[in-house]
């Protein structure tokens, strides 16, 4: 490395990136191992150990807790810090607020986790904590929000990098999302309990606007921001076409708000809301496309990185995954696909696919990138980056191609008659047809959480030796380390 | 005002603010080639603030 890299950290407030980087990489594995955990209690039900605190109902909300907060979150505090300050040539406003966002957000998914293991739960798919927690993510939200619009004001560069508009767009939008979906009436000041401000279809109608939106604006939009810098920072070329990425942005930013109806298909929500959220699905596929294909031609005419660089590898499979998951997004809210597909397996493999191959995978890219920048040193291992990837392929491969299985399965069993018109499979039936595909699940969730203890150990070593050096030279990196 | 109090005629509205406000952006921003080349220099920033990296304008 450079001595512009030793001159970067001085120039930046890296110091707070590192923590966000490593509670990034904890959080993924405590998550990644509740995934397995819980994959395997549904393939070995013993595992419960007739323990509560162990139950399938309690261990589901910490693990999507911390994989999407926690892994997710971090990951995106990290890196939107990061692409802030060095695309607009400036430090970080207000630092004392940005380590406020760190001590208040891990705060926050400690604490959910503790009171979903100890049965406190709103019910709110992605939305569980109740509302004392949900406070402290409001102060979080309105602090970072306050550092990063602060931040890009205050900028060298007189053009916003459009990195920079997707993290902005997640940032405004999940606040709105988090307030509006969290409208409570506690049931005391000293209790942890709270009733919601909506009931029935429309309470139905908020979940789903806040949980598509989430996944549109938390786990789409913020994603394609660490895509748009760190995809063209790591190929060493620019983003094969700003002008499409100008488009890609306002494209999602007018349709992602009015899909999540297609959640709510043939139930008691009015007809026109649910067609109204099929129609903008299938438009949706047109702006993840376009931002697919900017992103992947960015490597153009540098393919050959493909076959030597794997951190340049789990970037352009990331970008293939979302491309497969945004197709199969529209195809599933079809009313007739979706007949066959809600409340099945494929419904939580297209999530996974999405989660895994897409959000895991640019993020494990954009921390590989990042991390030896941060230490001012190289990666320990380049051999264990590799292994990570093809455990991460194999291990979403076998859990994505395991779900299809099972919820198509399911969906044809459910609705099976005999000849008599009677339902032919029991729902237990069902439940024991699926046996194989829940294992498979499992064994794919290990390797990937496999993958993800190599990262940790090749993280661990990075950061050890980029501070072992610093120490030997006195330069900055062991000072901020 | 009354007019806009009625949903069956704010909600066609907002949609057609919003469809001509997604299409100036777009005629905005493929309309003109000269202000689609400025438009284009912006991909560098992410290589303005180091120079350990190579920059490659290959992609345009």
């Amino acid at each position: 490395m450079s001595a512009t890299s030793v001159a970067a950290a001085g120039q930046y407030d890296y110091d707070i990136i590192k923590k966000f980087s490593v509670m990034a990489i904890v959080w993924a594995v405590v998550g990644m191992f509740a995934g397995v955990y819980i994959a395997s209690e549904l393939a070995w039900p013993f595992l419960n150990f007739d323990s509560p605190y162990l139950s399938f109902g309690r261990f589901r909300p910490v693990h999507t807790g911390a994989v999407i907060f926690g892994f997710g979150g971090s990951a995106l505090f990290a890196t939107s810090y990061y692409v802030v300050q060095r695309t607009c040539q400036t430090r970080l406003f207000a630092p004392g607020l940005a380590t406020f966002t760190f001590w208040g957000w891990q705060a926050v998914i400690v604490l959910a986790a503790l009171s979903y293991v100890t049965g406190y739960t709103q019910g709110r798919e992605y939305a569980e904590m109740e509302w004392p927690i949900d406070l402290l993510i409001l102060f979080v939200w309105l602090a970072y929000m306050a550092v990063f619009i602060g931040t890009l004001m205050q900028r060298k560069q007189p053009h916003i990098y459009v990195a920079n508009w997707f993290y902005l767009s997640f940032i405004l939008v999940t606040a709105l999302l988090h307030v509006f979906n969290n409208l409570a009436v506690p049931v005391d000041l000293f209790s942890l309990k709270s009733y919601s401000l909506f009931s029935g279809a429309q309470d139905a109608m908020t979940q789903w606007w806040y949980g598509h939106n989430a996944v549109g604006f938390f786990l789409t939009s913020a994603f394609l921001g660490m895509m748009y810098y760190f995809v063209p920072k790591h190929a060493g070329r620019p983003v094969y076409s700003y002008r499409l990425s100008i488009v890609h942005f306002w494209a999602l930013s007018f349709m992602y708000m009015w899909v999540g109806t297609h959640h709510l298909h043939w139930t008691a929500l009015p007809d026109w809301a649910s067609t109204l959220g099929a129609t903008f699905s299938i438009m949706l596929l047109l702006p993840s496309w376009g931002g697919m294909i900017n992103g992947i031609m960015t490597l153009s005419g540098a393919w050959d990185k493909l076959r030597t660089d794997p951190i340049m590898r789990f970037m352009i499979v990331a970008l293939s995954f979302y491309g497969m998951s945004t197709f199969e997004g529209p195809l599933m809210s079809l009313k007739d696909v979706n007949a066959l597909s809600h409340y099945t397996d494929w419904t939580v493999g297209h999530v996974h696919s999405g989660a895994l191959g897409w959000v895991a995978m640019i993020a494990f890219g954009s921390l590989y990138h990042m991390i030896p920048r941060l230490w001012n040193t190289q990666m320990y291992s380049v051999r264990l980056i590799n292994a990570h990837f093809w455990l991460a392929t194999i291990g979403v491969l076998l859990y994505i191609t395991a779900m299809w299985i099972s919820g198509i399965s399911q969906g044809l069993m459910w609705r099976a008659f005999d000849d008599f018109g009677n339902l032919q499979y029991s729902f237990v039936e069902s439940v024991a047809a699926m046996h194989p595909f829940y294992a498979m699940r499992a064994i794919g969730g290990m390797f990937f959480l496999t993958g993800m203890l190599l990262m940790a150990y090749n993280v661990t070593m990075t950061i050890r030796q980029g501070v072992r050096a610093a120490e030997a030279t006195g330069a900055p990196a062991a000072a901020a380390a | 005002m009354d007019w806009f109090a009625h949903p069956e005629n704010t909600k066609p509205l907002g949609l057609l603010i919003f469809f001509i406000t997604f299409c100036l952006i777009v005629l905005w921003v493929y309309g003109n080639g000269k202000r689609g080349q400025k438009l284009e220099e912006h991909k560098n920033i992410p290589f303005l603030d180091d120079d350990d990296e190579m920059k490659d304008k290959s992609n345009g």
